[in-house]
């Protein structure tokens, strides 16, 4: 009896404060350092949102507290999140680009009673690690998959494949390995390059030594990208016929025009392109690049983080401003929507998100800027690399 | 056979870009005595203002790299005036810690004003494209790398060794006081000296942009490199930069094409044994 009035004063108390009250969205990612880049996309995503639906949920505010963690820092990030739970308060933990950082959150939240909502931390395990996880970015495994079957229609039937020797790195070349030897060709040999590799040159001349048709590439976004694109091209690779396949992350729009001429004709599979054809896209690319400042720096990051806030929102409506993370969880499994990057929807039982993953090419557009223009689509993919992981 | 000359064109054209971004350093390390690791920074200056001069303003190439070079003196003076003055002959703690401090506010002044994407120095027709040398490609820029850390490396070694401000320049760096006293005026002496190692590092910058692209981090992700050129070189020596160089091009390029998963192993391996048997570098200088 004691119990449930004292309950029931609680439940006063707090449905008190919750009316019109304000919730906290923690949001984790790089916003410094080497990759602000990336950080800035998120902000930029969220912005939109909430400049295109507002601000509040109901008659509930709703506040977005940043924390920044410049590169892979998973002790930090944990600090952060705990920090953001105990001392902030926050309701629901957002963001998180790199996958270690995402890692080391996953223990705390059912501790903590909050949802975390992954913007784009790509490696599939993520999702298994806690059932309180939700992504609405993509994972590598998601990605490359598709372009394994591209390089076979097109008539490539050996390939080698070089990669960058760090996690995503390795999922990519698992994913194409699995992809292309399941639609019949063969990887002929798998080269993972220091991260730190400035001159691709020797890369080249193995690429060139191997004999593959074509070869399958995955690096970082960024600096490095540049040099393996220009080697690629100036070793006379590309000129001597052997066709470059990767995942979108070696295009993104953001490094597009420092990559130019020697990018024009790359294939790529991916799951968001800037210049996706849509009303709701076109919404999207413009309040967010209001957000950003520079619409020229508007990448991938962006929409996830877009989208991370439209299942947030729905969590919110779900539970009516109360924190319960399960519910909220719950709330949003087989939620689906028309993304700026197609029709999604969050798969009930791995809580990531399905998507169309297209197949672009890089273009040059008739006011001379370079784009990844969309030629072909695979719909409702989900993510293999949680089959692989069993 | 032919895979063995491709990758000595490519140790080669590596090992020259490598001497010319870290020449400019040699020299502030080893004729100055500066621990300079703001090197970095201003090649990056450099290789913003030619980005700027050529892409944005359309400037011809040339015309940008001399652009490049005498604009990044010109931020570079004040800041040897008021800075660097202070730290001559402090010991080298101090140094560091004042240089990496200039670094982290360039880093940070060139996010705010350039943005954090990846900035490149459009190349005219002619450096464009590639060479066939019959039995592959190699791009033409990489030839005119070679040919820029050829011109360096003869014209330093002569304003040095046998120009009247090269024996001036030897006398202060040696013993400053008893120049002075000799009527030479060390602070021009340094001064031009200082501008002449930046305006290396920019032109470096620009020359090496291909292959080390700019962007705000520049500064501090190829410190290393050229740190390890510095010390494997001897520091203050033209010719020693020049063998450390090309050594170090071969060594890494050979290990990256027969065991890339080794990552930089080798390259490490190789300093680490250098430096074991000459600990001041191939040509170093004894201290005096």
């Amino acid at each position: 009896m004691k119990r449930m009035i004292l309950a029931a004063v609680a439940a006063l108390a707090m449905g008190g404060a919750a009316y019109a009250d304000t919730i906290k969205i923690g949001v984790v990612g790089p916003f410094s350092g080497p990759f602000a880049l990336q950080g800035k996309n998120f902000k930029a995503g969220i912005d939109a949102y909430m400049a295109l639906n507002g601000s509040k949920v109901g008659d509930d505010d709703i506040e977005i507290i940043y924390r920044d963690v410049p590169q892979a820092d998973p002790a930090q990030a944990k600090a952060l999140a705990q920090e953001l739970v105990v001392k902030e308060g926050v309701q629901y933990l957002a963001g998180f680009y790199f996958t270690p950082d995402a890692m080391a959150v996953t223990p705390l939240l059912t501790q903590a009673n909050v949802p975390l909502v992954i913007m784009n931390a790509a490696t599939s395990a993520i999702v298994t690690k806690s059932p309180l996880v939700v992504r609405t970015s993509f994972t590598t495994w998601q990605t490359s998959t598709p372009i394994a079957k591209v390089a076979k229609d097109a008539g490539v039937s050996k390939v080698i494949s070089v990669v960058s020797d760090y996690g995503p790195g390795v999922d990519a070349e698992n994913a194409f390995k699995a992809g292309f030897e399941a639609a019949g060709g063969q990887v002929v040999e798998a080269i993972r390059m220091p991260l730190a590799t400035n001159d691709f040159s020797p890369i080249m001349q193995r690429i060139k030594d191997s004999g593959a048709e074509g070869v399958f590439a995955f690096l970082p976004s960024g600096p490095t990208t540049l040099g393996f694109v220009k080697a690629f091209k100036e070793n006379g690779l590309k000129d001597g016929g052997i066709k470059f396949f990767a995942p979108g992350d070696l295009t993104q729009e953001s490094d597009l025009p420092a990559l130019g001429e020697a990018a024009l004709g790359i294939q790529t599979t991916f799951h968001y392109a800037v210049s996706h054809d849509s009303p709701e896209n076109k919404a999207f690319v413009e309040a967010a690049g209001k957000a950003i400042g520079n619409p020229a720096e508007l990448s991938f990051p962006s929409v996830g983080a877009y989208d991370g806030m439209h299942v947030i929102y729905k969590m919110i409506e779900a539970t009516g401003g109360e924190q319960d993370a399960a519910k909220a969880v719950e709330a949003v499994k087989g939620l689906s929507w028309t993304s700026p990057r197609g029709p999604v929807s969050i798969d009930a039982e791995s809580r990531h998100i399905t998507q169309n993953i297209y197949l672009r090419e890089v273009a040059k557009a008739d006011d001379g800027t370079y784009y990844n223009k969309e030629i072909q689509t695979f719909e409702k993919q989900g993510d293999p690399g949680l089959a692989a992981l069993k | 056979m032919q895979t063995v000359l491709s990758i000595a064109i490519d140790a080669l054209a590596y090992g020259m870009v490598l001497f010319v971004i870290s020449i400019g350093l040699s020299v502030t390390m080893g004729l100055m005595r500066v621990v300079n690791l703001a090197h970095g920074a201003f090649a990056m200056i450099g290789g913003y203002i030619a980005s700027y001069a050529a892409r944005d303003l359309g400037l011809a190439y040339g015309f940008a790299v001399l652009l490049a070079i005498f604009g990044t003196i010109i931020i570079a003076v004040p800041i040897e005036r008021l800075l660097y003055r202070r730290i001559y002959g402090a010991p080298e703690l101090t140094q560091v810690l004042m240089t990496i401090g200039i670094t982290f506010c360039i880093i940070g002044i060139a996010n705010y004003v350039f943005g954090p994407t990846l900035k490149t120095v459009p190349l005219p027709g002619e450096l464009q494209g590639s060479v066939d040398l019959g039995f592959r490609a190699i791009a033409t820029h990489r030839i005119f790398a070679i040919l820029c850390g050829l011109v360096v490396a003869a014209g330093l070694w002569y304003a040095i060794e046998k120009t009247a401000f090269g024996v001036k320049l030897r006398a202060s760096v040696d013993n400053a006081a008893m120049a002075a006293a000799l009527g030479v005026r060390t602070e021009i002496v340094y001064a031009v000296s200082f501008a002449v190692a930046v305006g290396l590092a920019a032109f470096g910058g620009v020359v090496g942009a291909e292959l080390l692209p700019v962007e705000p981090y520049y500064a501090l992700r190829y410190m290393v490199t050229f740190l390890v050129v510095v010390s494997v070189g001897g520091a203050g020596s033209i010719p020693g930069a020049l063998v450390a160089c090309l050594l170090l091009g071969a060594i890494d390029t050979t290990g990256r094409y027969l065991m890339p998963e080794f990552g930089e192993f080798f390259f490490y391996l190789a300093v680490i044994a250098i430096i074991c048997v000459f600990p001041r570098g191939l040509a170093g200088r004894a201290k005096g």
